[in-house]
């Protein structure tokens, strides 16, 4: 199940508090500066809704967080681990990192059960069985246990990234990571998957939402990060965000969007 | 608003349209005929063209392997031409006395049991890894990749200590050799290939480099230069007393050779899996080796499955080619059978030669079909 709260034990004193912690964080793609001075902590339990033109950074910065993407300076630190080059550092990470991706990257080969329990199986070195029982408690947690045994071609967008929420969920992990989740979706799908991600929301996970889900953020979002040209331009509450937005550019993104 | 209310509608269907069946195909065979092979008159030339080139090149082909072919005799005066078989075709009777020469070669005759329980262990592992819903799929790739080339080894070389006595390789021939060469190149160049392939695309540039070098260096030199070096310059390297066996560097050659290709196959096949796979992957901390053994291999390699039974037909008809450096595969001892003096008549080297033919067309065609049924089944699936 995913952790309701932070487990006090496992969190020692010095590293209590922040969930994700970004510090001077630069990333260069050759000459191209893609991540500039990035400095971020997102609390325990916190959500956050980073939106933003695209190719301003938004998913390059949601990817350092499990170290799909790698950094030239700066640090990032996940749940007081410091990532690191070091391969056994990232895989800890990762597997307290839960993502979903805007393309969904279900394993085509495998069902949908097979999806979720590959990683408990193979990673958390789980049963078989047991693995099993948690997959279909988050399918039916996500709304589509019927479709356990079939392969991810014969569903639809909405069900297929569903289903990519269930496998993350398998993990139980204490952070979750969601890439423009509903970008590839055509728009009477994207209802379904907002909504369970809203119930995820309510059950107090580490949420970082890349996404032009200006609804999403006013109803789920704790801050909302605007992000344009590789930097992390406003920083605020929704409320505060939609109504009374502080940068110039940000007031011009939200003219655009909220047509 | 009352614009909008006012604004007369344009349309609104009112009752369903009605689902119909598809309109019937064209009329009967004729009708077949006129669209499939007589569309035009460019169609219809080509349609006579290739009717001719039939009529002209298969009856004789007929006419020689079994209208006048001579099915049994004792020696080649059933198969010369005489007044009352002028024309004469096939001498089957020579393959009929020298079919278990071209089997089994030189294996000792009380000892030939061995090689046949080696064909069905092989046909058995074929079967059970070949056929997509067979059970315990994972079981038989440990059979077939483990457990069948120790057997193999055990059966057909021998092993003294639990009564099995050593038959020596220079024994073996005819179709065995050809089967082995063959075996030992596909058992070998799958695993090897898939090594090679992630070697080729690793991060690590040493890993890389020399994956790079192997491959191009073997897929740049003919596979009858592989074979002269693999006999001749093998035993350079090694100590005169450890010299391996003729057979075994030939064994080596052709292994290092399909092994080349086989890397190319695979190296297409992972190209074709999309980067999110790996993504996904990777963030469901999954290592290196789980990610590809779990996620990506399998579909690559399913991706890539007729490709790689091509690159098996391919490698299946090159081993022909050991008889260069003096091992007795079939084509090897059909030459040799033709020489004898008890079977010599004009047709007896055409005969040997269609039954070498025949051979490896069933067995060829058979990969062949294999891969399409394959491709079908994949397509069908719709599981991308």
């Amino acid at each position: 199940m995913a952790r309701q709260k932070p487990d006090p034990a496992a969190a020692k004193p010095a590293r209590a508090g922040a969930a994700v912690a970004m510090t001077g964080l630069h990333k260069w793609y050759g000459e191209f500066h893609v991540l500039r001075d990035i400095n971020l902590a997102v609390g325990r339990g916190e959500r956050i809704v980073i939106c933003g033109p695209s190719g301003g950074g938004k998913s390059t910065l949601l990817r350092c967080v499990n170290r799909l993407e790698d950094w030239q300076r700066g640090s990032v630190v996940v749940d007081g681990v410091e990532l690191t080059a070091d391969p056994k550092t990232i895989l800890a990470v990762r597997r307290n990192v839960g993502m979903v991706f805007q393309q969904f990257n279900l394993f085509p080969h495998l069902t949908v059960l097979e999806n979720c329990t590959l990683a408990p199986i193979w990673v958390r070195r789980m049963a078989k069985k047991q693995a099993e029982e948690l997959a279909m408690r988050f399918l039916a947690r996500v709304k589509i246990p019927e479709q356990a045994h079939k392969y991810p071609a014969r569903l639809s967008g909405g069900q297929q990234q569903r289903v990519a929420i269930a496998r993350a969920l398998c993990m139980s992990p204490n952070i979750m990571l969601f890439d423009e989740p509903t970008s590839a979706l055509d728009p009477e799908m994207v209802k379904e998957v907002l909504d369970t991600m809203v119930e995820l929301a309510a059950d107090g996970i580490t949420m970082l939402v890349v996404s032009h889900e200006m609804g999403f953020a006013r109803q789920v979002a704790d801050r909302v990060i605007f992000m344009d040209d590789g930097q992390i331009v406003e920083v605020n509450a929704p409320k505060q965000f939609f109504a009374a937005p502080q940068h110039e550019r940000t007031r011009l993104f939200l003219q655009q969007v909220l047509r | 608003m009352a614009a909008i209310a006012d604004t007369p509608v344009l349309y609104v269907r009112t009752a369903p349209a009605a689902k119909l069946p598809p309109p019937a195909a064209g009329s009967g065979f004729i009708g077949w005929l006129r669209v499939n092979l007589f569309a035009t008159p460019g169609n219809a030339i080509l349609t006579l063209a290739c009717v001719a080139l039939i009529a002209w090149a298969v009856p004789p082909l007929i006419r020689f392997l079994f209208i006048d072919a001579v099915w049994s005799g004792p020696n080649r005066e059933v198969c010369l031409a005489s007044p009352a078989h002028p024309e004469p075709g096939a001498c089957w009777a020579f393959v009929r006395v020298w079919l278990s020469y071209f089997l089994y070669g030189f294996y000792p005759i009380a000892e030939r049991w061995r090689v046949d329980v080696f064909f069905a262990a092989l046909a058995l592992g074929i079967a059970w890894l070949g056929s997509i819903s067979a059970p315990r799929r994972d079981l038989g790739a440990v059979y077939f990749f483990i457990v069948l080339p120790v057997l193999s080894f055990v059966l057909l070389y021998g092993l003294p200590a639990i009564g099995l006595a050593a038959v020596p390789t220079n024994l073996w021939g005819g179709v065995l050799v050809t089967i082995v060469v063959a075996a030992v190149g596909i058992v070998a160049s799958l695993p090897i290939g898939i090594l090679l392939a992630l070697g080729r695309r690793s991060e690590l540039p040493v890993v890389r480099w020399l994956a790079i070098g192997f491959i191009e260096f073997v897929r740049g030199v003919p596979l009858i230069t592989v074979l002269f070096m693999a006999s001749v310059m093998l035993p350079l390297f090694v100590p005169q007393r450890l010299e391996p066996d003729k057979l075994l560097r030939a064994l080596i050659g052709v292994a290092l050779f399909a092994s080349a290709y086989m890397a190319e196959v695979v190296r297409g096949g992972l190209a074709g899996v999309p980067r999110g796979q790996y993504e996904a992957a990777r963030a469901l901390a999954l290592t290196y080796w789980r990610m590809m053994g779990l996620v990506i291999l399998p579909q690559a390699l399913q991706v890539t499955l007729p490709n790689i039974v091509n690159t098996f037909i391919g490698l299946f008809k090159d081993t022909t080619l050991v008889f260069v450096v003096g091992i007795f595969d079939l084509l090897r001892t059909i030459e040799a059978a033709r020489g004898d003096p008890k079977w010599a008549t004009p047709v007896t080297a055409g005969t040997g030669y269609a039954f070498a033919a025949l051979f490896y067309f069933i067995f060829c065609y058979g990969m062949s079909r294999y891969a399409r049924g394959v491709e079908a089944r994949l397509s069908r699936g719709g599981r991308r």
